[in-house]
């Protein structure tokens, strides 16, 4: 079976487009000849900075013959229809068209023999489609072919419309190698040309080590030359590589490497033989916050850093810090301390003066200059870092707060100072709520984003709240303010820490329920995958700050007054929202009332405001229930399960409102429904329903209301009613005392007398006044699961 | 060139300017000297702005001071200065072998492939006041960002057809980098020593003293904001008046008031009297104009008309 090898080399692709280039190229390679009839074996991409791969293993040498049959027109038809069906069908004439009849009457048939093409052949138009339409993010041109510019649209990067015109690539293409043969026999070069590129069969190694031509024939041979011209194309054994020699670099000094997976993948991209090198700075820098000596490191020299191991006894006092805000978090309504957040990975040990930097080659000197180079540079930023980390603290963080009015937060949602007043307002108002003091949490609001304007956090943007953190200890504002600076901003994603002290919380979900409110109040909701502003993100932090820190919270009623007071002052800037306010929420008589501006100012506007707000905090709850779903499935749990309980008490009184009561109640829930009368008394729930159901529709009403008690005859009807009242007591007790466990023991008591119902009892009874008696029963039965969760919602 | 040992490049700093120019003057280049204007980078000398424009063939390699108001710091950092001198290339339609170019010229000024790490690390260019926008990298030495290498796709609102290379060396930090020196004030300047050495602090750090002073402190702003509208209406006035049709005649005086509304900018912005929303409708205004340059260009025959 034959294979194929591709390459195309180019100059130096950008690092974090060569992963997605590997995979595009083999996704629209292969696809393309499976859909020619060419079925493969396996395949596989490379990438390195200078070139995208493939390698298709197992190719047939020929497409396999087809066979199609054509309807052409009715026999008698019109001879241009005729002569068109011919030519369509590459007919000589119509005598070579067979004749069939179908319900319409006798109609020609032409029968098309495809026979297969080699396979080199159908490459040789495949290769050139995938390239001209090759998906980069960003593509070019150059050189003199750029002088055309017939198909060019500027924005039109991807169109297929340049098929013809000057090639586009990432960066400039300077070779395509193309060989297609079976193992044992001299590949053939595959014959295609791409804008003056012709095929062949030559690559080129390693841009210093070895520069020249290399004739290649298939992919163990490419494999083999190209490791001898110090190239390893595959990026996975790049990393491996860099990851095992940067670790006994490190071991060699006593040192832990401070891995990093972004940076990992990144330097393999930017190197085609790496070679890793140790190098140090002076120690002096470690006086410089780690986060900045790391970010100065990563982001600039996209360089590692490494630590003591763990095992030091030495913290930093931040470190310290944390933890005794952590400690407080016990104040929180929870019964017990909130579980201890996990400590980082390599916390209680501290930076290193050394750096490791990944090389493209072998040098001459063992890499000594190499070395000096990158400290060198290493030395000089962190000079700068150590004088912004100086000149920063010169200034105090309230002094910086005038500067935010002058940064536009967004368009709708004004600038950060006013954000910091919304932020703030909120902050003191959760206070009480989350046990944390009022006026801390008011002033670390206020100073959360007084960073953004600091010399540090403006060349190092992932410094935000970091620096904050450092700068307000510096100037000796109390920790837990400090701390809460830093951790407003969290839980940034999935695997971040949920902040647990008091004061962090109140300011941590003042900050996201600005973000969520405010961004939906302004009409900018995510969409597919893509969530600029974070509102999802917001909206999760939401939720797991208050189930971390078993926080009881009518979030509803936060929300509510938050889009009340947003809408207020919304209507005050943007005419458009005002009106669209008034339209909405207020009738045509008062719109047209002659006093209309005064009331507005007076009542109306905060009538209308109200009215609207309710609507949207309705909404924002059912997005954080969307959150919810996906959150709880992470945990094994349906999506039916969750909607069974959170779509209970809409909209007046949604379950949602308290989202961390929802989850224990979805928790009860699921687990219920994995026992035996969990899983029983669904039957018997949608036995209920589905009669009920099909009767109501039958007869066109309705069977809500109380059974009458004189017209139960049989036991088990009786011992039914009497269960049903009594299980609805026990569960609305157990729900008021937020026991959900207990709540479903109680309903899993319906069980027994449900089943024997159905086993005894003929709902379906002659006598109307019994039947109608019977339906109402069944209702009650439907009547008694909603106090738990909605049983329709789940399925089977 | 000189054999004078003075003159290498590891030893003067013009020796380094020199043996770049020698080395592209050696690739059919046009050697020119500085515009005579005040301008923050070489990309705005028209002739990179206007010649990358049009379908004539164009090669050419100069000096360009270039001066960044805001990037002053009274002389007291050593890396950072309003004014410092940029090397650039232009070469239209990019060549082939632009790279080996590239990584050659950087062997003439002593650094030698095979002893250190020479990196092209992915750095799309865009200069929104030019409305240009370009695909490229910086140019990495052990490390450390030498030069910006770009290969035009847009420069004043239009596609470049052909695409030009650009290559913009940071002079001071290549001197620096191949002298072995921690400060710019230290460079060595004319390759002499003991008393007839000039570094670049006798040259330059008085002025960067004066300068710092200018800039953040003493410049009238009344004045520049006035330059700058007259500097705005002028470019207008230009661009209508050369207007014949399908030809312009005044396409380059034009251009060289948008280069002064530009610089005023750039002024106004170190003295801290222009607020974020302002900011960017001035850089809007000398888009407009750089466009409306680009398009008079086309007309003319520099520009292929």
């Amino acid at each position: 079976m034959p294979d194929l090898l591709l390459e195309l080399f180019s100059e130096e692709i950008p690092a974090r487009m060569q992963r997605g280039a590997m995979e595009n190229l083999k996704k629209l390679v292969t696809d393309k000849l499976v859909d020619a009839g060419l079925t493969y074996d396996g395949a596989k991409a490379f990438a390195t900075p200078r070139r995208i791969a493939l390698a298709v293993h197992g190719l047939p040498a020929r497409q396999p013959d087809r066979r199609e049959e054509k309807k052409g027109p009715r026999v008698g038809a019109p001879d241009q229809a005729v002569q068109g069906f011919l030519k369509s069908a590459g007919l000589k004439s119509i005598g070579e068209a067979k004749v069939q009849p179908d319900k319409k009457g006798d109609f020609y048939f032409a029968v098309i023999e495809r026979k297969g093409r080699p396979a080199a052949e159908v490459i040789a138009e495949i290769i050139p489609e995938v390239v001209r339409a090759f998906p980069w993010p960003k593509s070019m041109r150059w050189g003199a072919r750029s002088a055309q510019r017939a198909a060019f649209q500027p924005g039109a990067f991807q169109a297929s419309a340049f098929q013809t015109g000057p090639l586009h690539w990432v960066r400039p293409l300077h070779s395509i190698l193309c060989t297609f043969g079976p193992e044992t026999e001299e590949p053939e070069i595959v014959k295609f040309e791409i804008d003056g590129i012709k095929a062949g069969d030559i690559t080129h190694g390693h841009r210093v080590h070895a520069p020249g031509p290399i004739k290649v024939k298939r992919l163990e041979d490419y494999l083999t030359k190209l490791h001898a011209a110090k190239v390893v194309p595959d990026p996975d054994r790049r990393k491996a590589t860099i990851l095992a020699d940067a670790k006994d670099l490190a071991l060699a000094q006593g040192l832990d490497l401070v891995e990093d997976e972004g940076l990992l993948e990144e330097v393999a991209g930017l190197v085609e033989w790496p070679v890793v090198l140790i190098g140090s700075f002076d120690a002096a820098f470690l006086g410089i916050p780690p986060e900045v000596i790391r970010a100065t490191i990563r982001n600039n020299q996209k360089c590692f850093v490494l630590r003591t191991p763990s095992t030091s006894p030495l913290v930093g006092e931040v470190g310290a810090k944390r933890r005794e805000g952590g400690g407080a978090a016990s104040t929180t309504n929870s019964p017990g301390p909130p579980p201890p957040t996990p400590p980082h990975k390599g916390e209680g040990s501290r930076l290193a003066n050394k750096f490791i930097t990944v090389a493209n080659q072998e040098a001459t000197d063992g890499g000594e200059a190499i070395k000096a180079g990158n400290a060198r540079v290493i030395r000089a930023r962190l000079s700068d870092a150590k004088f912004f980390w100086e000149q920063d603290r010169k200034k105090r963080l309230e002094e910086r707060l005038p500067k935010l009015k002058e940064i536009v937060f967004h368009e709708k949602l004004g600038t950060q100072a006013e954000r910091v007043e919304r932020i703030a307002r909120l902050a003191k108002e959760l206070a009480p709520i989350v046990k944390a003091d009022p006026q801390k949490a008011e002033q670390a609001a206020r100073l959360a984003k007084a960073d953004l304007v600091t010399d540090m956090v403006g060349e190092f943007p992932e410094l935000q709240g970091t620096m904050g953190k450092y700068y307000a200890l510096a100037e000796g504002i109390d920790p837990e303010v400090a701390a809460a600076i830093e951790e407003h901003y969290k839980p940034q994603g999935p695997s971040d820490r949920v902040p647990t002290a008091p004061v962090s919380i109140a300011v941590a979900l003042a900050d996201k329920i600005d973000v969520l409110v405010g961004f939906n109040a302004a009409g900018e909701i995510p969409t597919g995958s893509r969530d600029p502003y974070g509102l999802r993100r917001a909206e999760l932090g939401v939720i797991r700050i208050l189930e971390t820190n078993s926080i009881k919270l009518d979030i509803r009623e936060v929300i509510e007054k938050h889009y009340i007071h947003f809408a207020i002052r919304l209507a005050s800037t943007d005419q458009e929202f005002a009106t669209e306010l008034a339209k909405r929420s207020l009738s045509q008589e008062v719109l047209q009332d002659e006093n209309f501006s005064t009331r507005w100012e007076q009542e109306l506007l905060h009538k209308a405001a109200a009215s609207w707000s309710f609507a949207y905090a309705n909404e924002s709850i059912l997005n954080l229930g969307e959150r919810l779903i996906v959150q709880l499935r992470a945990r094994g749990i349906p999506y039916d399960v969750v909607e069974a309980v959170i779509s209970l008490g809409f909209p007046d009184r949604p379950v949602l409102a308290n989202p961390l009561l929802a989850i224990r109640r979805v928790e009860a829930l699921g687990k219920f429904l994995d026992t035996d009368d969990g899983k029983n008394l669904l039957v018997g729930y949608r036995r209920a329903a589905n009669i009920l159901r099909d009767e109501e529709k039958k007869d066109k009403r309705s069977y809500a209301g109380e059974p009458d008690p004189k017209l139960l005859q049989a036991p088990e009807e009786k011992a039914l009613a009497a269960a049903i009242s009594k299980v609805e007591q026990e569960v609305d007790a157990a729900i008021k005392r937020e026991d959900f466990a207990a709540a479903m023991t109680a309903i899993a008591k319906l069980r027994a007398p449900v089943d024997a119902f159905f086993e005894k009892v003929t709902v379906n009874a002659e006598d109307k006044a019994l039947r109608e008696n019977r339906l109402k029963l069944l209702d009650r039965i439907r009547a008694a699961t909603r106090t738990v969760a909605d049983f329709s919602r789940i399925e089977g | 060139m000189t054999d004078s040992p003075e003159l290498s490049p590891k030893r003067s700093f013009q020796g380094l300017i020199l043996a770049l120019q020698t080395f592209w003057a050696e690739q059919g280049c046009v050697i020119l000297q500085p515009y005579d204007m005040e301008m923050g980078a070489g990309t705005f000398h028209p002739a990179t702005t206007l010649r990358a424009l049009g379908p004539k063939p164009w090669k050419a390699a100069y000096v360009q001071p270039s001066r960044r108001p805001k990037d002053g710091r009274y002389g007291e950092n050593p890396n950072r200065l309003q004014h410092y001198y940029q090397f650039q290339a232009i070469l239209k339609p990019s060549p082939d072998d632009i790279q080996e170019l590239y990584l050659r010229s950087l062997a003439k000024i002593g650094i030698d492939q095979k002893l250190h790490d020479i990196r092209f690390v992915e750095d799309d260019w865009e200069s929104p006041t030019l409305g240009a926008s370009g695909l490229g990298w910086e140019c990495w030495c052990d490390g450390m960002e030498v030069s910006q290498f770009t290969y035009f796709q847009q420069v004043a609102g239009f596609e470049c057809a052909p695409v030009s290379g650009e290559l913009t060396y940071g002079l001071e930090r290549l001197a620096m980098y191949v002298q072995g020196v921690e400060n710019v004030f230290d460079l060595n300047f004319n390759g002499r020593e003991g008393k007839d050495k000039v570094t670049y602090g006798d040259v330059f750090k008085q002025a960067e003293q004066e300068f710092s002073r200018f800039n953040f402190e003493f410049a009238d702003t009344e004045m520049l904001f006035r330059h700058f509208k007259d500097a705005e209406d002028e470019c207008k006035r230009l661009l209508a008046a050369g207007d014949k049709g399908k030809r312009h005649e005044m396409a380059l005086p034009a251009y060289d008031q948008c280069i002064k509304a530009s610089h005023a900018f750039n002024l106004l912005d170190a003295r801290g009297v222009i607020s974020v929303t302002e900011r960017q409708s001035f850089i809007l205004r000398v888009r407009e104009l750089a466009k409306a340059c680009g398009a008079a260009w086309l007309k003319t025959e520099g520009g292929g008309a």
